[in-house]
């Protein structure tokens, strides 16, 4: 994986060059949003009423225990915003997505596509890569937006509902309101902004790097995915050791 | 770039060019000129490292020594192809699956935004009219045969109104009727447009019916190189040997 690194950051690199390409770029932006956002968001629900659930399973019973119930909606809120659903949104979307970025580009280079366009003097980082990217880059923090209302509910839901919890919802939600500021939020959008980049990055790069027929396809998706993630949790690390700092 | 400039066709030469994948080496110093109009014919049996030359000419493939010179200048030099317009028909046509027949005809004028979305749909519908296929704009290519993807290729490529044109196996799993027609439409378009047509095959008829001149390559390095009669007559026994065989046992 660290040998695609420089690979990873020419792209990256040739992306940004090709940014004021974008408004040409629109439709196929938009193609991709609709794409991304429309097959992901009824998978983003349902993993983040669960998240908010599992989370409130692990951790109410315990603080209840020790008489930190009315923390609990903070607690949540606050883990879920600025951690669990920018991290867990990020690795959905890179499973969903970024294999089948990887998957349409490197069939497209395998079927000699993508020397088509080069032919044509088209550039394929302009018209493969930037819409994709960009289109990643708008829709995975709306949907980590969604991620986090969703599994604020499920939270709540599981509080209120468990008897081992029993929080209501309004003492969760007045909690919640009280510790979770905008900052949090943007904390956890900020880090899914550049986990959309990788993703996009490394979808596209290892789908225009495949090589040989069906088989390297296969290839592709498993490391334009493992890659991903692998990336994603160590940036996570310095990313949030970053923001930590610039937060004090 | 335009897609309405002058149609003046350009000389393409190939000087010393080398190349190797791994430990094969795939060309081995191949020299050739195409001058500016002719349709020049790279004929040679599979594996001889015709379509890599090909590739190499179009500036897909980087060489290991050696050069390619369009109008006396470096295939990968900046802006060369804002200047000359080139285009290639692939062996397996290289349609975007992605896109309707319509759309692939008409990506080059629309992504170089050379014409109205009305003029792009006219010569959309003129260029499938040219290789037989009208009305087919909104089948995708996953619906068309291997021959009807080949001419689409060949609307697509008609689009840009080359200067260079470069064909990788044109007729290879096509019937001989199509096949024929694909010949004819190679030689069209030259008369059209003066294009400088390059034919890579292994196809003998289409060679010596359509050809201004022929070169013969086998493992990397050109054996003959001239007009269809030279090359008839020629006494190399690589050569002599490709153009004779046929299908005819030969008694034990």
């Amino acid at each position: 994986m660290f040998r695609d690194i420089g690979g990873l950051v020419i792209l990256f690199w040739r992306t940004l060059l090709a940014l004021p390409l974008a408004l040409r770029q629109r439709r196929k932006v938009a193609e991709q949003f609709y794409e991304v956002g429309m097959a992901s968001l009824l998978m983003v629900c349902i993993l983040s009423v669960f998240i908010g659930g599992v989370l409130a399973l692990e951790i109410g019973p315990v603080m209840v225990e020790r008489g930190l119930a009315n923390y609990l909606g903070g607690i949540l809120g606050l883990a879920i915003c600025r951690e669990l659903a920018p991290t867990l949104m990020a690795v959905l979307i890179a499973g969903r997505i970024g294999s089948s970025m990887a998957a349409e580009i490197g069939s497209m280079a395998v079927y000699q596509e993508i020397d088509a366009l080069r032919t044509m003097n088209i550039n394929p980082v302009h018209y493969l890569v930037l819409p994709r990217i960009l289109a990643l880059a708008v829709a995975l923090p709306m949907l980590v937006i969604f991620a986090d209302l969703v599994g604020w509910m499920g939270g709540a839901l599981v509080c209120s509902t468990n008897q081992q919890i029993v929080v209501g919802m309004q003492s969760f939600f007045a909690n919640l309101r009280e510790t979770v500021d905008v900052q949090d939020v943007a904390h956890g959008l900020i880090k899914t902004f550049v986990f959309a980049l990788v993703i996009g990055t490394v979808s596209c790069h290892q789908g225009l790097s495949t090589i040989g027929g069906p088989r390297g396809i296969g290839r592709t998706v498993t490391k334009a995915v493992v890659n991903s993630i692998v990336l994603i949790l160590i940036l996570d690390y310095f990313l949030t050791h970053l923001l930590v700092q610039l937060e004090k | 770039m335009s897609s309405s400039g002058n149609n003046d066709s350009v000389r393409v030469q190939v000087r010393g060019l080398r190349k190797s994948f791994g430990e094969h080496e795939v060309l081995r110093g191949v020299d050739l000129t195409v001058e500016r109009g002719e349709i020049f014919v790279l004929m040679g049996p599979s594996g001889s490292g015709k379509s890599v030359l090909l590739k190499h000419i179009i500036g897909l493939e980087e060489p290991d020594a050696g050069e390619i010179l369009i109008e006396g200048q470096g295939v990968n030099t900046e802006g060369l192809r804002d200047r000359y317009r080139m285009a290639m028909v692939f062996q397996s046509g290289a349609l975007l699956n992605s896109l309707t027949v319509g759309e692939n005809v008409g990506l080059y004028l629309r992504e170089h935004r050379l014409k109205p979305e009305a003029e792009i749909q006219r010569v959309i519908a003129e260029k499938l009219d040219i290789v037989g296929l009208r009305g087919t704009e909104e089948k995708i290519p996953g619906e068309l045969s291997g021959g009807m993807k080949k001419r689409v290729a060949l609307a697509r490529a008609l689009v840009i109104e080359p200067q260079l044109i470069l064909y990788d196996e044109p007729t290879s799993e096509l019937d001989p009727l199509i096949a024929i027609t694909i010949g004819q439409e190679i030689l069209a378009l030259r008369d059209r447009t003066h294009a400088t047509s390059l034919v890579v095959t292994h196809d003998r008829d289409l060679a010596f019916g359509i050809a201004d001149r022929i070169a013969m390559i086998a493992d990397g390095e050109i054996l003959e190189i001239g007009r269809p009669e030279d090359v008839r007559r020629s006494q190399h026994p690589l050569v002599r040997k490709f153009l004779t065989a046929d299908f005819k046992l030969k008694p034990q």
